[in-house]
């Protein structure tokens, strides 16, 4: 992962070299580099934790965070007002978490959120949750109450370290005025640093506003924290030499390779070696849709010919991925005649639920780079490869979208990235809208798409299309186009962020693909529980147009095809947030897929088939 | 029909949508649509035109080529025809952690939440004030055991795992309380697993017995004769024998070469993160042999 530590270093080396600029921060924005030539130059000596707390943020190169007030965190606001940090004021904390969650996913460095004691935590912990199953880089800091009341029930406290034990990377109690700064800069090297994920700062109010003069030092890890960079040389070779003797070599791309920065690693080592690609669901983007070699998505609702590539395969070759359920289906038929060669930076990963045949411990990119080096020779998969691509044309994504039929789901998601450039960043709730704009919107780019994949949190995609705005916007892209598809369900979960996208003014376009059910539930029910809908038909939904010019946003209703392109077009190029409210065909399904526990290979293509 | 419906997929990619039409008189109004659909339950649930098409088109499940391999619940490739889970046995592993709060809750939460079987655990102090060492036994199938290890080595404050040798001295302790009714007998008994009677009554005598799970066993059995009124039972401690040592070898300075990795990957330089994981990390070592074994 991007070195944070390296981030911290230079901010630390450039109090003696105040010119001093690492690359990573060069590229960066113009306010970022203002806000680190004032923290540098002619910072105001920390008085108290609090601002040791944001001085370390600074340190660690943040720019932008998200939260909510309240009681225990109000010393550590009072320092935010002081400093460079951009603060966005979400509705709810929830959203605040899958803010900060998209942030750090879209900018590969930590997103921040702030929350305060008792319910302030709480509602954070689905949006720390979501991170911890994706393993999003992320940074949360709570409020706690003071510590002479800490275990006496007081006002507002919850035990934030015990509640979040399970679902963060690592959570710390900060003990100390003195040490509260550096808590934080170790959480936030940890968050970002080998695996990422969800660090959390428990802060009890008197740490906060209790004296301390000790500035923080840089970001690092604590030193009982290590990670293995590259994968031991003769492993590399064994994997080497069975690959070269497959012949259905398929490549299984993570989300690893994005959050690793193996992108370019990843999709070299593909081409060079003219290897089938699929991509689990976090990886879309990993590698382009449109090339000849990518199978595209693969599991419970991946493409016919991934599954059957993944079921086929003789050899696979496992990059940044951990095996989820959802990708392998029932593990007794996944990949049942293949030696795998598993890439991971986590141990842990390795043989958790596939048994890895060649375990290739360490940094993504790094070890794709050594075993491209030990590589001698292509795999002889030209058959192989024709076998693909002869699935691809049995097994083609074309739903049937008849005009005389109520609207299709998937015409919208397909006229949107027609509407918007390869850089337009996808997020999504949960539920079948998430899977319809995982198939078809064609991913060509890392970091374009932020969906809860782990977790499944319905309500995702409104506050993570605020978390992705402000990183697209902190990374120079500007221009590129923000769209949320929400379902109708997903998007009356955390609506109530439109309130921020309103204040804020951030580019955002809310697609929600409205069938009036919990679609996905439904879909399920009508194949496994006989059509018995028992609450997942809303029957009634808000007016989400109307809904939204209340908040002050665009609300665009769309129930006609011929409505589709200039609702698109609209709403896309209103600068601000708009909603539309696309009335879809609620007994669309979505297909291909694989029963829960099911055989990748035995795809459902209609329900009778499951 | 399914020649019009690909036509029209192919229209969706984003073209004008002008010469759509919808068929007039179709109600759109949503709140009638799903009332049609789920609040008669005399209707299918999904009350579609016979003619529209469900689904994707392609070769039906049966019609598919099958794999002709298989894997066992653990995730491992196996002969279809012979069997195919591994069986349980039981682990010593010891866990050297940092001496700070929350530590022990870390490492119990884990077991719970991953559901390892775990037997045993305790904790307690070490020679370094800093450090506490934490000694479970496992009962799991070697995956399990390895996962053991790998999960206890991602807790942040673990700076070492290791499973013991079964030659390891491994101790527990109980303490006994019998009825006694008879009491030069239960000292013979006691005598026999060199129990030493450390509390006596009117009614009863406590005996506390040292020694191997086996050992401690037996001698609550043999004191069953005279009436058990309460046990209560340690754990195991345990510790590797000779100059071989408990925690493995003891932790190099790695910070800064966590860093310079993380900075060689991040500048795409590979031969300084060779040198940064040529010796030290002692986490990650182990792990590298347990893999490869298991490979």
């Amino acid at each position: 992962m991007v070195g944070v530590s390296e981030r911290a270093q230079a901010a630390a080396e450039s109090e003696a070299e105040p010119a001093t600029e690492t690359d990573a921060e060069s590229a960066t924005t113009d306010a970022s580099e203002t806000a680190a030539d004032e923290t540098t130059d002619a910072r105001t000596p920390v008085t108290t934790g609090a601002q040791s707390v944001v001085r370390s943020l600074e340190n660690a190169g943040v720019e932008h965070c998200f939260g909510v007030q309240g009681g225990a965190i109000m010393p550590v606001y009072d320092a935010v007002f002081d400093s460079e940090l951009n603060h966005y004021m979400m509705a709810h904390e929830q959203a605040a978490a899958h803010a900060a969650d998209a942030y750090g996913i879209v900018a590969g460095r930590p997103g921040v959120c702030l929350a305060t004691s008792g319910p302030g935590a709480t509602n954070l912990v689905t949006g720390i949750a979501d991170a911890n199953m994706d393993s999003d880089p992320m940074v949360a800091l709570t409020g706690q109450v003071p510590t002479e009341f800490v275990g006496n029930d007081a006002f507002q406290e919850t035990d934030t370290t015990g509640v979040t034990a399970p679902i963060t990377k690592d959570n710390t109690f900060a003990a100390s005025s003195d040490r509260v700064g550096d808590d934080v800069g170790e959480a936030f090297a940890l968050a970002a640093t080998g695996r990422p994920g969800p660090t959390l700062v428990d802060l009890p109010k008197d740490v906060t506003q209790g004296d301390t003069d000790r500035e923080p030092g840089p970001a690092t890890p604590p030193d009982t924290y290590h990670v293995q960079e590259r994968a031991p040389a003769d492993a590399v070779q064994d994997a080497a030499r069975t690959i070269e003797d497959s012949n259905e070599p398929v490549l299984l791309f993570g989300g690893g390779v994005i959050k690793g920065d193996a992108t370019e690693a990843a999709r070299e080592f593909a081409k060079e070696y003219e290897i089938p690609v699929v991509t689990t669901m976090p990886a879309l983007g990993s590698f382009p849709e449109d090339h000849e070699l990518s199978l595209e998505m693969g599991g419970m609702h991946g493409t016919g010919y991934a599954n059957m590539a993944l079921t086929h395969t003789d050899c696979l070759i496992a990059v940044g991925c951990r095996f989820d359920d959802r990708l392998t289906g029932g593990i007794e038929t996944f990949a049942p005649d293949a030696e795998v060669v598993h890439i991971d930076i986590d141990p842990a990963e390795i043989s958790k639920n596939v048994e890895a045949d060649h375990p290739l411990v360490g940094d993504a990119g790094t070890v794709l780079t050594q075993l491209d080096a030990a590589m001698d020779e292509q795999p002889s998969a030209t058959k192989w490869r024709a076998t693909c691509k002869q699935w691809q044309s049995e097994y083609p994504m074309d739903y049937a979208a008849p005009r005389d039929e109520p609207l299709k789901p998937q015409f919208v998601v397909e006229a949107y990235d027609a509407a918007t450039s390869d850089d337009a960043i996808v997020t999504t709730g949960v539920g079948q809208h998430q899977m319809w704009a995982a198939q078809y919107w064609t991913y060509t780019e890392p970091r374009t798409w932020v969906s809860s994949h782990g977790l499944g949190t319905m309500g995702y995609g409104l506050p993570a299309a605020i978390g992705a705005r402000i990183a697209a916007d902190a990374e120079g892209k500007e221009d590129a186009a923000v769209i949320a598809f929400e379902g109708d369900g997903s998007f009356l979960m955390t609506m109530q962020e439109l309130a921020v996208a309103v204040r804020e003014n951030l580019d955002v376009t809310v697609a929600v693909l409205n069938n009036e059910y919990i679609g996905m539930v439904r879909q399920w029910q009508d194949a496994f529980f006989d059509g018995r809908h028992s609450a997942s038909d809303y029957g009634w939904c808000p007016d989400f147009a109307k809904l939204a010019e209340a908040f002050g946003a665009k609300g665009i209703a769309v129930e006609e095809y011929d409505e589709v392109a200039d609702a698109v077009q609209e709403s896309v190029e209103y600068d601000g947030p708009a909603v539309v409210d696309f009335r879809v065909d609620p007994a669309e399904n979505v297909y291909p897929m694989v029963p829960s526990g099911g055989d990748n290979g035995q795809f459902a293509l209609a329900e009778d088939q499951l | 029909m399914s020649d019009e419906s690909t036509d029209d997929a192919q229209r969706a990619a984003g073209e004008s949508t002008d010469d759509a039409q919808r068929a007039a008189g179709e109600s759109t109004d949503s709140t009638q649509r799903t009332g049609d659909e789920s609040h008669d339950e005399t209707v299918a649930p999904r009350a579609r035109a016979d003619h529209r098409r469900e689904g994707l088109e392609g070769p039906t499940p049966g019609e598919r080529p099958v794999p002709r391999g298989k894997r066992n619940s653990q995730g491992i490739r196996i002969d279809p025809e012979v069997e195919a889970e591994r069986e349980p046995r039981r682990a010593v592993i010891s866990v050297l952690v940092a001496h700070e709060p929350g530590v022990l809750s870390e490492v119990s939460s884990l077991f719970s939440r991953r559901q390892f079987n775990i037997e045993s655990l305790t904790v307690g102090a070490t020679n370094d004030p800093e450090r506490a060492r934490i000694t479970v036994v496992v009962e799991e199938p070697d995956p399990g055991i390895d996962q053991v290890e790998k999960q206890l080595r991602k807790l942040v404050p673990v700076i070492s795992v290791r499973e013991l040798d079964p030659d390891a001295v491994r101790r527990e302790l109980a303490i006994i309380k019998v009825d006694a009714a008879d009491p030069s007998e239960v000292a013979a008994v006691a005598d026999m697993y060199d129990a030493r009677t450390v509390d006596a009554s009117r009614e009863t005598v406590t005996v506390e017995v040292t020694g191997s799970r086996q050992k401690i066993e037996g001698a609550i059995d043999t004191l069953g004769q005279f009436g058990v009124r309460e046990i209560t039972r340690t754990g195991t401690a345990a510790q590797a024998r000779g100059t071989d040592s408990t925690a493995g070898t003891p932790p190099a300075e790695t910070t800064g070469q966590t860093e310079a990795a993380a900075a060689a990957t991040d500048g795409g330089e590979p031969a300084d993160a060779a040198g940064a994981s040529d010796d030290g990390e002692p986490k990650d070592a182990t792990v590298d042999d347990a893999t490869t074994e298991q490979a």
